[in-house]
């Protein structure tokens, strides 16, 4: 301290010798803490051997519980110095120790002298580190000072007091809510800190008791809150009274005046907070929003970082429910991108992705491509997922887009990010059937020069898939081709087989493979030579052209019907010997339910609001799954599974699901069963299905399931027939019956008798929805117009009164389960009128699109002009009456 | 001491009776309800700590903590924090931060904090270590005035709640129990003083 000042040097070798811990050692300055028990204190040295210690423990130096002990009885006799100086530090020192119980008992005498000392910061100090180590006994003792304190005349000492009570409320609620009173008094301080500590402590007592928090906030929300701090903890009371309150009334939102008062306070932190909470008002309308909109667009031009940061993630966030909303803000967005912030400006771009229409993507992608360049990896995978959902929201736009990622890809980028960008351009393949040539040949510039075999095998692998089905395959050879000669042994053997594919697939291009796959037989990598051998046979590249048969295509295309961890643990088992392991031995039935392993979270590269991923393709693993079963496997081809549908209470004994699987004559129900019950083995667990409410459905088959250990799900089936190709609908009710048996939880062992037992199940329903597959179109007016109006069926129907346009409109797209098209499940704020566009397949592989035109009709009825049009008058008839009887 | 030292202070208030598991962090303040800090960090130009101070357990090792300063540090060396203070993202946590000759002054929040509320106290802590070292602020000076930084850090945030954001206050209530608050005029250079005096003069005028 006060040392004489030394010129800065800029030289860091020479700057580290001033360092006054230059060489500081634990063992020494525990030493130097005997210097506490002289009984002629220098506060001045001790004050500097506290700040050692501090030191070192703010640099990740521990204690053992000898020197700590030693330190903290050490320093408790410090108390009798009276340099302030050293007392302040001597709290600091406390805290730090985190003395226990029987420790405490030491300090205590000393803390509660300062506590009701005539120095303030002795007073207020102390206090708060009594709090910080006291025990509930303890409290008792002091709690009256404390009380005394909230209300003291010294701000510093009724905040340090407030503030021990929001500590000390967690674990000692009952003391802490006898002193509401005061707090309430505090409530009035005019010293701002006060204020917002009291408010915050006084909301916290009473946050369970929904009554006395709506009154706390009307009685405030009138009055004046000086501190800014108070006014944002009101604001966010505020919020959560409005939320709690949204349903008892119509008309004006409570409390919205006040919020839209604050958007006018002076300080930004406020004003900050009211537009933020405005944003997030359930089911807000636009002219609610609109002049939260505008501070926060104020905000977007502020020369401080923070404030441009703070408005655009909240935009970011109202882009995704109300993106006409933001609209307004897009040039103040636009001007974004170039941001130092890098942060900002990715906030900027994926909300202008989001917010865009179809005709300003060009120009967004021109201004992307600069900015592409200069951040980093973890910003660029939010702006390629952003992109993605942008090309399947506007898939006129592919050709643009499908560039913009072709030439991201050749650019230099880590794993995760090249992964991003070639899953992004698989995605659009399979969506997009227009983007499909351009997509593939872009993939195979991309192996041309890619350092990541994984990436390399997939995107092999999905070329033998895709490539052989385009107009001109045989341009797709020569970049297959070239990895045999220029990759590593994994990537030559899956180029390998993707060449396979292609000779399998075109007729015309088998014998040029076989002249390639020939040259694969001098491979050095047995792996490569092994398949080109393997290939040439079953293709018949030995001989004269022959077709190629279908069991050479489901040989080179059928995945592995087997799940792949059961092979594992049978492989596991088998015991090398003269017999050969058998395929047919692994079980087929999938132990985890496929779902929930589907649905295992992706890490998300940042927070920063990255779109929801591509739906994920269910419905392969469930075909599997019920192909594997000999009693389903003749229903022909699945048609379409449900979501699960939960039939149990959460945390109940047994958590039962069931997904429907529709086929064209039958339905079978798939029951996703767990046991919750460590004590318990369920056997022969099946599920009773009483049709009696759906008179078209008639079962056909049972599978039961063997056994249902705990917490390992399993999988029991019920399959009905159903009249072929109708819609049919029912109710069903379900009964869980299974034998139980005890298992010795210490052993695992279960006994030998059971005893057989029922479980009610909640009801299930078979409805329209479940016929019609979710399949968009990328381009609907096209789709609509090429359809033609023979089949259309238009109808006008009224749908009463309902809670807003968004909600009829959501109702009737989820009564027909059908996708909605470019965005149009939308609704505009305030609108009073929409239009919805939905396509789909309807049972029997009928193409179906239907267009919802929804108007208000009066205050609250809405009307809806359906027009369907299909393939099908029947199916046009069947979607109106599945609306008519809806 | 029933336990080892640093595992203590990772369990900061194991003592409670209820056995409840914190009352130091603010693990224990609802975010709904009230602004929680997660940590405030002083760190100089090679991200090594000057002073840092947790009141989250989610950094409950030494180790871990040290793992996010290294990240944090390097994600915002690059950037130009010298005028106005900055924020970032980063890994679900709102930093905002300032720089000033070797010293990077962070505070941390929770993912939906208001983010003015950050920066008023990163500003606070600025503001006041600029006051407490009377304008001269560079890592030696800190280190040389540890005291007055771990103060001023004590009297910023209790626990990760706001206690004090006015720089002037803040200054205040730890330089009135500095050892040395009297140290005499003499021992600073003539130009130290008068910009003392000016900066003085300057936040008086701008009241």
């Amino acid at each position: 301290m006060a040392q004489p000042l030394v010129k800065k040097d800029d030289d860091r070798d020479d700057e580290a010798d001033y360092s006054p811990f230059l060489g500081i050692e634990k063992g020494a300055v525990l030493q130097e803490a005997r210097v506490f028990n002289d009984p002629q204190l220098d506060p001045r040295r001790c004050s500097q051997v506290i700040t050692k210690l501090l030191y070192l423990l703010n640099q990740g130096e521990t204690f053992t519980k000898v020197e700590a002990t030693e330190v903290f009885f050490a320093v408790t006799k410090l108390f009798q110095s009276k340099d302030i100086g050293l007392r302040r530090m001597v709290y600091v020192m406390i805290k730090e120790l985190s003395p226990s119980a029987d420790e405490v008992i030491i300090v205590t005498s000393s803390l509660m002298k300062d506590m009701t000392s005539k120095t303030d910061m002795y007073r207020a100090n102390a206090i708060r580190v009594l709090c910080r180590i006291t025990d509930g006994t303890l409290l008792t003792q002091i709690e009256r000072y404390l009380k005394q304190a909230i209300v003291d005349k010294n701000p510093v000492v009724a905040s340090a007091a407030l503030v021990s009570g929001i500590h000390l409320l967690q674990t000692n609620p009952e003391i802490v809510k006898r002193w509401s009173n005061e707090v309430q008094e505090a409530v009035q301080s005019r010293a701002a800190l006060v204020q917002f500590h009291a408010l915050a402590l006084l909301h916290q007592i009473r946050q369970n008791d929904r009554l006395a928090v709506n009154k706390l906030v009307s009685s405030l929300t009138k009055g004046s809150v000086r501190s800014p701090l108070a006014q944002c903890l009101l604001i966010r009371y505020t919020s959560q009274v409005i939320r709690e309150s949204a349903n008892t009334q119509a008309g004006d939102r409570p409390f919205y005046d006040f919020l839209e008062g604050c958007l006018r306070h002076k300080a930004e932190m406020v004003i900050f907070e009211a537009a933020r909470a405005i944003t997030e008002l359930n089911g807000v309308t636009t002219r609610e929003l609109t002049p939260a909109i505008t501070v926060l667009q104020l905000f977007l031009s502020s020369s401080k970082p923070v404030l441009r940061f703070a408005a655009v993630r909240t935009l970011n966030k109202v882009a995704m429910t109300h993106p006409m909303a933001v609209t307004n803000c897009n040039i103040d967005m636009e001007s974004l991108i170039s941001d130092q912030n890098r942060s900002i400006a990715t906030l900027a771009i994926t909300t202008l992705l989001k917010t865009g229409n179809e005709s300003s993507v060009d120009r967004l992608m021109k201004q992307i491509t600069n900015f592409m360049s200069d951040i980093a990896d973890e910003f660029k995978i939010v702006v390629v997922e952003a992109i993605r959902s942008l090309c399947l929201k506007f898939p006129l736009k592919h050709r643009s887009l499908m560039n913009f990622l072709s030439n991201i890809l050749r650019e230099e980028g880590g794993f995760d990010y090249k992964k991003a960008i070639v899953d992004s351009i698989v995605i659009l393949i399979r969506d997009i059937p227009e983007a499909k040539e351009t997509g593939l040949l872009h993939l195979c510039e991309f192996i041309e020069d890619c350092e990541f075999t994984y990436l390399s095998t997939q995107i092999l692998h999905f070329l033998g898939i895709e490539g052989p089905k385009t107009s001109d395959p045989s341009k797709y050879i020569r970049y297959i081709y070239n990895r045999v000669h220029l990759e590593n042994a994994t990537v030559r053997a899956a180029a390998v087989s993707t060449l396979a594919k292609f000779g399998a697939m075109v007729d015309t291009l088998k014998p040029r493979i076989f002249v390639l796959l020939r040259r694969c037989l001098f491979d050095n990598d047995d792996e490569v030579r092994d398949r080109a051998t393997l290939y040439l046979n079953t293709l018949g590249g030995d001989g004269a052209v022959v077709q190629t048969g279908e069991d050479v295509k489901e040989f080179l295309f059928g995945s592995l019907d087997i799940p792949l961890v059961n092979l594992e643990n049978s492989l596991k088992n088998y015991e090398p010997s003269e017999e050969s392991f058998d395929i047919y031995s692994v079980p087929r039935e999938v132990k985890t339910q496929p779902l929930a392993e589907k649905k295992a979270p992706g890490k998300k590269p940042t927070g920063l609001g990255a779109p929801p991923a591509g739906p994920p393709s269910t419905v392969d693993a469930y075909e599997k799954l019920l192909f594997s079963i000999p009693e389903f496997a003749n229903f022909g081809k699945l048609f379409k599974s449900s979501a699960p549908v939960e039939l149990t209470e959460a945390e109940t004994e047994y958590a039962v699901n069931v997904v429907k699987h529709i086929f064209d004559g039958h339905v079978v129900f798939q029951y996703n069963c767990t046991n919750t019950i460590p004590e318990q083995l369920l056997e022969n667990v099946t599920v009773i299905v009483d049709a009696s409410e759906a008179e078209e459905f008639a079962e056909v088959a049972s599978k039961p399931l063997k056994s249902l250990p705990y917490d390992s799900p399993g999988q029991t089936f019920v399959a009905f027939e159903k009249p072929e190709g109708t819609p049919a609908i029912g109710k069903f009710s379900n009964m869980l019956r299974f034998i139980v048996k005890e298992v010795d939880p210490s052993t695992g062992e279960a006994e030998d008798d059971g005893v057989e037992d029922e479980y009610q199940l909640e009801e299930l329903e078979v409805v329209a929805a479940d016929y019609i597959l979710k399949v968009g179109v990328s381009n609907f007016r096209n789709a609509w117009e090429n359809m033609g109006a023979d089949c259309e069926r238009i109808d006008e129907y009224g749908l009463g009164p309902r809670e807003s346009l968004a909600e009829a409109v959501n109702a009737v797209i989820d009564l027909l389960g059908m996708q909605p098209c470019e965005g149009t499940e939308v609704v505009p704020n305030n609108s009073r009128s929409h239009t919805c566009l939905l396509s789909g397949v309807y049972i029997g592989n009928v193409k179906v699109l239907v267009r919802l035109q929804f108007g208000l009709d009066g205050p609250k009825d809405v009307a809806m002009k359906l027009a369907v049009r299909s393939e099908d008058e029947s199916v046009s008839d069947a979607i109106h009456e599945i609306v008519a009887s809806g | 001491m029933s336990m080892d030292l640093d595992d203590c202070l990772a369990l900061p208030g194991f003592f409670s009776v209820n056995g409840s598991k914190s009352t130091e962090d603010c693990n224990d303040v609802n975010e709904d309800s009230c602004p929680c800090i997660k940590n405030i960090l002083l760190l100089d130009s090679e991200g090594n700590r000057v002073a840092v101070k947790y009141y989250s357990d989610e950094w409950p090792t030494n180790s871990a903590k040290e793992a996010f300063e290294k990240a944090l540090f390097s994600k915002t060396q690059k950037t130009n924090a010298r005028t106005e203070a900055e924020i970032a993202m980063f890994e679900n946590h709102i930093i905002v931060y300032k720089f000033v000759q070797d010293l990077h002054f962070f505070v941390t929040g929770a993912e939906g904090e208001n983010e003015l509320i950050l920066v008023i106290v990163l500003q606070g802590f600025f503001d006041a270590v600029g006051l407490l070292l009377r304008g001269n602020v560079d890592k030696k000076e800190a280190l040389e005035n540890l005291d007055l930084i771990l103060l001023c850090l004590d009297e910023i945030v209790d626990g990760g709640v706001i206690l004090e954001t006015d720089a002037n206050a803040i200054a205040g209530k730890v330089a009135s129990h500095s050892v040395d608050a009297a140290a005499p005029l003499s021992e600073q250079t003539i130009s130290q003083a008068l910009a003392t005096a000016r900066e003085h003069l300057a936040r008086s005028l701008l009241k």
